[in-house]
């Protein structure tokens, strides 16, 4: 009979009965709804091993990849090392190795983990500062030698961890980290597909990530940034973006600023009104959005309508913490 | 398959199971989204929530495995009610629901079974 853990908690799981019924025997409270794999409240994350495939049907391929699962739709062949979605470890010890302001307000972070450590760029981390207070970033950066992550903090004004992370945080200090979370990323399986990217502000640190992790592996689909600001001082790394414009050409990038301007090379408008009007439809495309929660939550929608599939929509809303 | 088999599948079946829901999904929940009689209910939900819900609805009205209670639905509806949600909301919804199966290519016969068993919601969507 398979053997199910669940932090402190073992317990065995008759073949007959879904892990969800299994766990809730064992009086250990699950979020559950439907029952039938259809809502997906009893999302649950596998750790040890990969999951029957039944119990992930439905569920977006990125989920899939890192090993979530239905509990009640699983029936475990196998002893499982199960958790829930948001049972967060800060077990990842980390040191800062580089500052540098790529804009006014934008600090680049590049830490180096020295415990192991599996993610994908355009996933986000809890960062931990030594009191406990803690803030979550997306990572700009796909796994590489070295052990290397990369964060763009923007500072806030009443922004506790942003303005210690700009100010006061020194080369070589420690900051403890989670795992890496969330399903906004790049994943190889379809080169060829169109890939729709907006991000405002610091929205544009997990799609920067993102946008290489797809080049570095070959994608030939057009790849399509646009990024946006209220004055051009916020388009951090415009140069680089448009060397690598130059680099590939299937990749496109469109610095907008929302304010007032006259400015060559920078389109007018609010990013997400650009991209959306660019294209008559989105049908087939895989679209990312990042930043404003207004702004993705708008774009959600209006991308959905215009044609993309909600699987192949990622949206990851920044929200803001003092 | 023969002329047997064929009568004895049940809905969900010949209609295409998951895969037909899923398919179903995308499309229904789009043309609601977009359909200005109704919109307005859904301007402040969490898109990826709803889509789960209209999939349970969808499944359930495709003859699938549910656990379907009449409660959870005036429940959930509640306060569109009070938003003014009525019969001509409900009709739309239908037209909608209609016209997807239509797109994916549905034999006649079976949108009509579809359309009968999500009539059935209409008293709890209600709260009658």
């Amino acid at each position: 009979m398979p053997q199910i853990s669940l932090g402190e908690t073992q317990f065995a799981c008759p073949g007959d009965e879904t892990l969800l019924d299994a766990l809730l025997k064992a009086n250990l409270r699950i979020p559950y709804s439907c029952r039938q794999g259809v809502c997906q409240s009893c999302l649950m994350r596998c750790l040890n091993v990969a999951p029957p495939a039944n119990s992930q049907t439905g569920l977006k391929d990125t989920l899939q990849r890192q090993n979530y699962f239905l509990a009640c739709r699983c029936y475990p062949e196998q002893d499982m090392t199960v958790a829930l979605p948001d049972q967060q470890t800060f077990a990842v010890n980390a040191v800062v190795i580089k500052k540098q302001l790529l804009a006014p307000d934008i600090l680049r972070l590049v830490l180096q983990y020295e415990t192991p450590l599996e993610f994908y760029a355009g996933q986000f981390i809890n960062l931990r500062r030594g009191d406990g207070l803690t803030r979550s970033y997306s990572i700009a950066i796909s796994p590489q030698t070295g052990n290397l992550l990369e964060f763009h903090i923007r500072r806030l004004p009443q922004g506790q961890f942003s303005n210690w992370a700009h100010d006061e945080l020194a080369i070589g200090s420690p900051v403890t980290l989670s795992q890496a979370q969330g399903n906004c990323y790049y994943l190889p399986g379809n080169h060829g597909q169109p890939l729709l990217l907006i991000g405002t502000g610091s929205g544009l640190a997990p799609l920067y990530g993102i946008i290489n992790d797809a080049l570095n592996q070959g994608h030939n689909g057009v790849i399509h940034l646009f990024h946006g600001s209220r004055n051009a001082d916020g388009l951090y790394l415009s140069d680089e973006l448009r060397k690598l414009e130059e680099k590939f050409a299937n990749f496109q990038y469109t610095a907008c600023l929302s304010e007032k301007h006259s400015k060559p090379g920078f389109a007018q408008g609010r990013a997400h009104d650009l991209a959306l009007a660019d294209k008559d439809s989105l049908k087939g495309w895989r679209v990312y959005l990042c930043g404003h929660p207004e702004m993705v939550k708008h774009s959600q929608k209006m991308a959905y309508l215009k044609g993309a599939s909600l699987k192949d929509i990622y949206a990851d809303a920044f929200i803001a913490g003092k | 398959m023969s002329e047997a088999q064929a009568t004895t599948a049940s809905l969900f079946d010949q209609l295409g199971g998951v895969a037909a829901v899923d398919a179903a999904v995308d499309i229904f929940y789009r043309k609601v989204l977009a359909d200005y009689r109704i919109n307005r209910f859904f301007d402040n939900v969490d898109m990826e929530q709803q889509a789960a819900k209209q999939k349970a609805f969808l499944t359930m009205a495709f003859g699938g495995p549910n656990n379907y209670t009449g409660q959870d639905m005036r429940d959930a509806h509640a306060r569109f009610v009070k938003m003014g949600l009525d019969d001509s909301h409900f009709d739309a919804v239908m037209e909608n629901l209609t016209a997807t199966l239509r797109e994916l290519n549905v034999p006649e016969n079976l949108v009509t079974q579809v359309a009968t068993l999500a009539e059935t919601t209409r008293n709890d969507v209600l709260g009658k």
